[in-house]
């Protein structure tokens, strides 16, 4: 082929590359979720490691997300009732602080402040064990270290993220509360009551939905990163640890994003 | 051979990565209830062999035999069997980092038996009593001196009672008095129990104390295999010069840099410094 042929068809070839590197690591992620969920109940003692890793997930994220939950129900109450108040419909309030909470928001924000707390520190755990042999310990122990690692993180992200994100969208409605009604002055008989109305089981469902599914992305990025760490260029030391958690966490909030359009799109 | 002390045998052995072969043609019988050392220098693909013989990586061609059983034939029962005949210590002991010594050690036994809790802190103790760290059970791995982390990691090799024992690089690291008692220890492990135990290192003073079958690699291939009266008289050149360099080296540790004249330290800075102000 002329050199000018070749220098038309290199960004095509590199295009294919990327894509086909897309593929195959999609692919590789898909049988790594698959064993680390055939594993979660291989045995009974996989329910006490689930325990300790709902403590870790769930119960030590429930400050970080009172918190996120309530300034970003306070900022929305305030924004909403500038809004609102310009057309004299202040009394909706109470709607488009829930709704738009138990859709989008707390099932997004939680998974994103999950991804950046736990998420980070699973991929940095599990890298680092790679990196000091104690992975090919517990192989040579004849312990299925995706059964040991993988499947309680996995398990314990399913039970948690559902409550994390009830809990934020609870905080988050408290949140507008504050600024709409107690600073900026709306009824708080109509806000309540039209959190109560304007809400019905398919929004909260669909919520619960996204969040499981945000769990499910967010534990196998962030494990597989961690576990295939010294697969990486460079992967072998700490670098390649801070590598796979940057990438980790990048990873999963661009697929956090993604998927809640497509499943926006599916589920109202 | 005894059963509880099988031999180790790698035929026609074609180790390495992605299809690049570390060593090749490996033809070498480890015999069973002895110490074996695998010797050669820095990259020579001492860890590697380790590594295959353990299972963690798949042989580009060739045998693995651990009492007449092919290590990547076995499957299910079997191969969990002869798992649970196998102890590792790894070269910095790798210790899960968020157990105590205690917990590690127990792992094995929590894993994979059905003992009561009190069943499995007695044998906990017994075998940190056997490494000298009984009272050290609920330490972190890091808060533990490297020789401390090494005989934790033996004593969780041990905990199943292993016939087989492998160990990558035991006194690296050590200091010379840690490393003597590590090799002690390794030697009384062995008498004791008459365990097969293969010993990965490049340490030549620790060979000589505890091997009584030595395998040197180099050069992508096995350069010698025999005992240590043999590998002494070898007149080989390559294995001559690595068993004096090793020696020199123990005798009169030696500056891997040549000495540096101070005088070319000294940074000079006047070309730098001209047409600027001198401040005072």
């Amino acid at each position: 082929m002329s050199r000018q042929g070749e220098a038309t068809l290199s960004p095509l070839a590199a295009l294919g590359r990327v894509s086909l590197g897309v593929v195959n690591e999609m692919g590789a992620m898909l049988i790594f979720l698959f064993h680390a969920f055939r594993l979660i109940f291989s045995s009974l003692g996989q329910f006490a490691k689930t325990v300790r890793q709902i403590y870790f997930i769930g119960v030590k994220s429930v400050i970080v997300i009172a918190l996120i939950g309530l300034f970003t129900g306070m900022v929305m109450g305030m924004q909403l009732y500038f809004a609102l108040s310009m057309f004299g419909a202040d009394g909706f309030l109470g709607s488009g602080v829930a709704l738009s909470m138990v859709r989008e928001l707390a099932p997004v924000l939680t998974a994103i402040m999950v991804t950046g707390r736990a998420g980070s520190a699973m991929t940095a755990e599990i890298g680092v064990m790679r990196i000091s042999e104690q992975i090919d310990a517990l192989e040579t122990m004849d312990i299925n270290p995706m059964g040991y690692l993988v499947s309680p993180k996995l398990a314990a992200s399913i039970v948690s993220m559902p409550l994390l994100t009830a809990f934020f969208n609870l905080i988050a409605i408290f949140g507008g509360w504050l600024t709409g009604v107690l600073l900026l002055g709306a009824n708080a008989g109509v806000y309540w009551n039209r959190v109560q109305s304007s809400l019905d089981w398919d929004d909260v469902s669909g919520g619960f939905v996204k969040s499981l599914v945000f769990a499910v992305l967010v534990c196998t990025v962030c494990c597989f990163e961690g576990y295939f760490t010294h697969t990486r260029k460079g992967g072998v030391g700490p670098e390649g640890v801070s590598q796979s958690t940057t990438r980790a966490v990048v990873t999963s909030c661009v697929l956090i994003l993604i998927s809640d359009y497509v499943l926006t799109s599916l589920l109202w | 051979m005894p059963e509880n002390s099988p031999d180790i045998v790698l035929r026609d052995l074609t180790i390495g990565y992605g299809g690049l072969a570390v060593v090749s043609g490996l033809n070498v019988r480890l015999p069973g209830g002895k110490i074996s050392v695998v010797l050669g220098g820095s990259g020579c693909g001492k860890s590697t062999l380790l590594k295959h013989i353990l299972r963690l990586h798949r042989p580009i061609s060739g045998d693995i035999l651990l009492g007449g059983h092919d290590m990547f034939s076995l499957q299910g029962k079997a191969l969990h069997c002869l798992k649970q005949r196998i102890g590792v210590l790894f070269q910095d002991g790798a210790l899960l980092g968020s157990l105590t010594l205690g917990e590690n050690v127990a792992l094995p036994l929590r894993e994979h038996t059905r003992l009561r809790d009190r069943a499995v802190r007695e044998i906990v103790r017994a075998k940190l009593g056997l490494v000298g760290l009984a009272e050290f059970a609920s330490y972190y791995p890091n808060e533990l001196s490297g020789g401390m982390r090494k005989r934790a990691g033996l004593a969780r090799a041990m905990v199943m009672d292993p016939d087989i024992l492998f160990c990558d690089e035991p006194t690296s690291g050590l200091d010379p008095i840690n490393a003597a008692e590590l090799d002690q220890l390794l030697l009384e492990l062995s008498r004791r129990f008459s365990m097969t135990m293969v010993v990965v290192s490049h340490d030549l003073a620790s060979m000589r104390v505890i091997a009584d079958y030595v395998v040197v690699l180099g050069d992508g291939r096995s350069l010698f295999q025999g005992s240590v009266e043999e590998l002494e008289k070898t007149e080989d050149a390559y294995l001559r010069r690595f068993l004096d360099r090793m020696a020199q080296e123990r005798d009169e540790p030696r500056l891997t840099m040549p000495r540096l004249d101070p005088s070319m330290m000294k940074i000079d800075c006047s070309q730098h410094l001209a047409g600027t102000k001198a401040v005072d």
